[in-house]
């Protein structure tokens, strides 16, 4: 089991294999497929989707409140006008990211451990931007005019304002949208295909053969498929680095003592991968033991992951520290009284803000030990603990800097009702509900590129062996 | 394992893919056509009103003048209406019996207004003043037409903010002399002769030299007279009519 890899030297000393021994062609195909075609509805899937769809009807709810009675449903007031509502976009679009990262930058990396976990961290990028992709609307007082926010040529002889981050993110979080849609669709071609080929339900072969869109498989198919694979890759990489950024521009351009910040781009991207990859452990945890997928997402995956989450950590835990270090070094008493007075740490959200330390810089350091790397619990509940502390982080950026600023006179804290509170619960409902209907009627691995894997492993086994690149299946 | 699809799916599938780009393009151009058609902004279209006031018969006919009946127009943000005793001031001795009347008299006696049925209604969000237009030489003709010729009152204009914005870009399209504000029939080309004389008068010599260079004066020419004998903002002011205040209060 221990390292059929190294004898290339190819990936230097791994420990733990990138996939699960003995798999061909046809037992990836078979296995990965089976989870979509073959499988009986599992009672767990049921409430799984029972639960989440359930939350879908909060969400609902929350919003048509919300459109009959405006956002003062919500505990917003003076100086705290953003809330919940941006806390979340933010964090959710931060989720997204990992999704990209794992699918596009390690694409261009050539890591061969992005392969089982890329297409369900491309769905999570998905369904996380759709989640966050609404709140910019129902946090606008008028949301029915919210295509105001588009340049199109109109009656009124108006076009948005192109100095505000607004105005970027509409376009930021609309192309990413986009792309990683595109992306993931690519991505799932050949797949469709197999399934539409293994279907043995007249409708589900329909289905899945519209949307293969006539995948035959040929060389010149499979030449163009890596080309444009490896464009889309480039471009989202980009896009992923700058979305972010932009979402951290409606805060770095504002005047806000604790917003005014030029370490917020990096940092933020950071963050976004950070609470992305925990939200991918979180995931892909229940997900390979539900469904018996050990052999694709191995330990050596949790592993990386939580590498790259330690690596993010300290980037985020570097920022935390140049924030407090320039309020010192700077000399702002507003921005002192921010980051290290009675703004942040010792203010009336010293319990936020404690506990975003403990779970975003004391806890991930677990993970530069082993026994927490390896130990699926303790790394799973880290990753729900960075989720939850990624979120108190956005929480503590948009809600302490806001409630207490420049004018004592205007200083009033925000307490969030229930309304806030059930369109954040709201948008996870949609986030699962989505994520359960994805595993079921689409491969939530990427077939195709966990064959070529096998096929890899296997080949480079063989090479170790007798000096012959013999696989020990076809290679159609 | 037999076909999924019959080879005809093939054709089906590249027309899916074109007639979805038509569709898209398609609901843009019917949005934006029905957005600007009179569906929407009224132009043109008649409604109905207590009495059929006719402003063809009062205006054109007996050549009773805009501010007979619109009497704040110079001084008021709002034109107005008339009240029934302007209407009475002549219908109480003429055409006395006209059934056509009989809600005008029906105002009077029971000393209820007639309920008119605005045309040009503007959000209240959008401080329209009429006095301003008419001092600084926006004749009627230029927003409400040939009113003169209407037997039934209609818009004419869109009223949309574009068009608002149209002109207070380039005022100098359609600025005339004040005397010729209640003009209805005026134009730059029909009244050359006196529009050349008013630049005569009006101009000193250097720009008279300027606009009268070809022996015609043209609209924009003479909007260019008048803007700065009115002092109206015209594009690369300081102050220009653009800025959301100006309306948007």
């Amino acid at each position: 089991m221990a390292s059929e890899n190294d004898q290339t030297g190819r990936t230097g000393a791994a420990e733990l294999p990138i996939i699960g021994p003995g798999h061909t062609f046809a037992t990836v195909s078979d296995k990965l497929t089976a989870v979509v075609l073959l499988d009986r509805i599992r009672k767990s899937w049921v409430l799984g989707l029972a639960i989440s769809f359930a939350f879908v009807m909060l969400f609902l709810m929350s919003v048509t409140v919300l459109f009959l009675k405006g956002t003062g449903i919500w505990g917003l007031n003076v100086p705290v006008m953003w809330g919940f509502a941006i806390v979340n976009f933010v964090w959710w679009i931060g989720i997204g990211h990992a999704g990209t990262l794992i699918s596009a930058i390690l694409l261009l990396l050539r890591q061969e451990w992005r392969t089982s976990i890329n297409r369900f961290a491309e769905a999570m990028t998905l369904f996380a931007v759709a989640c966050a992709g609404m709140f910019p609307i129902l946090h606008l007082g008028r949301p029915w005019v919210f295509y105001w926010l588009m340049p199109y040529p109109n009656t009124m002889a108006l076009w948005p304002q192109f100095r505000s981050p607004l105005v970027f993110d509409v376009f930021a979080v609309s192309t990413y949208a986009t792309v990683s849609l595109l992306f993931w669709y690519v991505g799932l071609l050949p797949d469709l295909a197999n399934l539409r080929d293994r279907a043995k339900n007249k409708i589900a072969q329909l289905i899945y053969g519209v949307m293969s869109m006539g995948w035959r498989g040929s060389a010149r198919h499979w030449a163009r498929y890596q080309t444009s694979y490896l464009l889309l890759a480039g471009l989202a990489t980009p896009l992923v680095v700058s979305v972010h950024t932009i979402v951290s521009y409606d805060f770095a351009v504002s005047v806000v003592p604790g917003w005014h910040t030029t370490v917020f781009p990096p940092y933020f991207v950071a963050g976004a991968i950070f609470s992305g990859f925990a939200m991918v452990l979180t995931l892909a945890i229940p997900l390979r033991a539900v469904y018996d997928l050990k052999d694709f997402i191995t330990d050596r995956h949790l592993d990386n992951m939580a590498k790259v989450m330690l690596a993010t950590g300290l980037i985020v835990a570097y920022g935390y520290l140049m924030e407090d270090f320039i309020a010192w070094y700077g000399e702002n008493e507003y921005e002192f009284f921010m980051m290290l007075g009675p703004g942040r740490p010792f203010g009336p959200y010293w319990a936020f803000y404690w506990a975003l330390i403990a779970c975003n810089i004391v806890i991930p350091q677990l993970l530069w030990f082993k026994f927490a790397r390896r130990n699926v619990i303790v790394l799973w509940l880290i990753s729900i603990l960075v989720n939850v502390g990624m979120w108190l982080e956005r929480f503590i950026i948009v809600v302490t800097s806001l409630s207490q600023d420049f004018v004592p006179a205007n200083w009033q804290e925000y307490t969030p009702t229930f309304w806030d509170w059930s369109l954040y619960l709201g948008t996870i409902g949609v986030f699962f509900c989505l994520l359960f209907l994805f595993i079921r009627v689409l491969p939530a691995i990427a077939i195709s590129e966990m064959q070529e894997l096998a096929y890899e492993v296997d080949h480079r086994k063989n090479l170790g062996n007798d000096g012959h690149g013999k696989s020990n299946s076809s290679h159609a | 394992m037999p076909q999924i699809f019959h080879p005809s799916a093939n054709t089906l599938a590249r027309a899916s893919i074109f007639g979805g780009a038509f569709v898209a393009l398609g609901a843009v151009l019917v949005t934006h056509m029905v957005i600007r058609s009179p569906y929407q902004t009224e132009v043109h279209v008649v409604k109905s009103q207590p009495v059929p006031f006719s402003h063809e018969h009062h205006v054109r006919g007996l050549g009773i003048d805009c501010r007979y009946c619109h009497t704040s127009v110079e001084e008021s943000s709002f034109a107005g209406l008339p009240p029934t005793y302007t209407c009475m001031s002549c219908h109480s001795q003429i055409w006395t019996d006209s059934p056509m009347l009989a809600p005008v008299r029906e105002s009077l006696a029971l000393d209820r207004p007639l309920e008119w049925n605005r045309i040009h209604d503007v959000p209240d969000y959008t401080y329209f003043n009429h006095a301003i237009h008419v001092n600084k030489g926006v004749g009627c003709y230029s927003c409400h037409g040939r009113v003169d010729l209407m037997p039934l009152a209609w818009k004419e204009e869109s009223m949309s903010m574009g068009w608002c914005l149209e002109c207070h870009r380039n005022p100098e399209k359609h600025l005339r002399p004040r005397e010729e504000i209640y003009n209805l029939e005026w134009s730059v080309d029909k009244d050359q002769e006196a529009v050349k004389a008013f630049v005569t008068r009006e101009a000193d010599a250097e720009s008279k030299e300027f606009l009268m260079e070809d022996d015609y004066v043209s609209q924009e020419e003479l909007g260019q007279l008048l803007a700065a004998m009115y002092e109206v903002p015209t594009l690369g002011h300081n102050t220009p009519l653009t800025n959301c205040a100006v309306c948007h209060r």
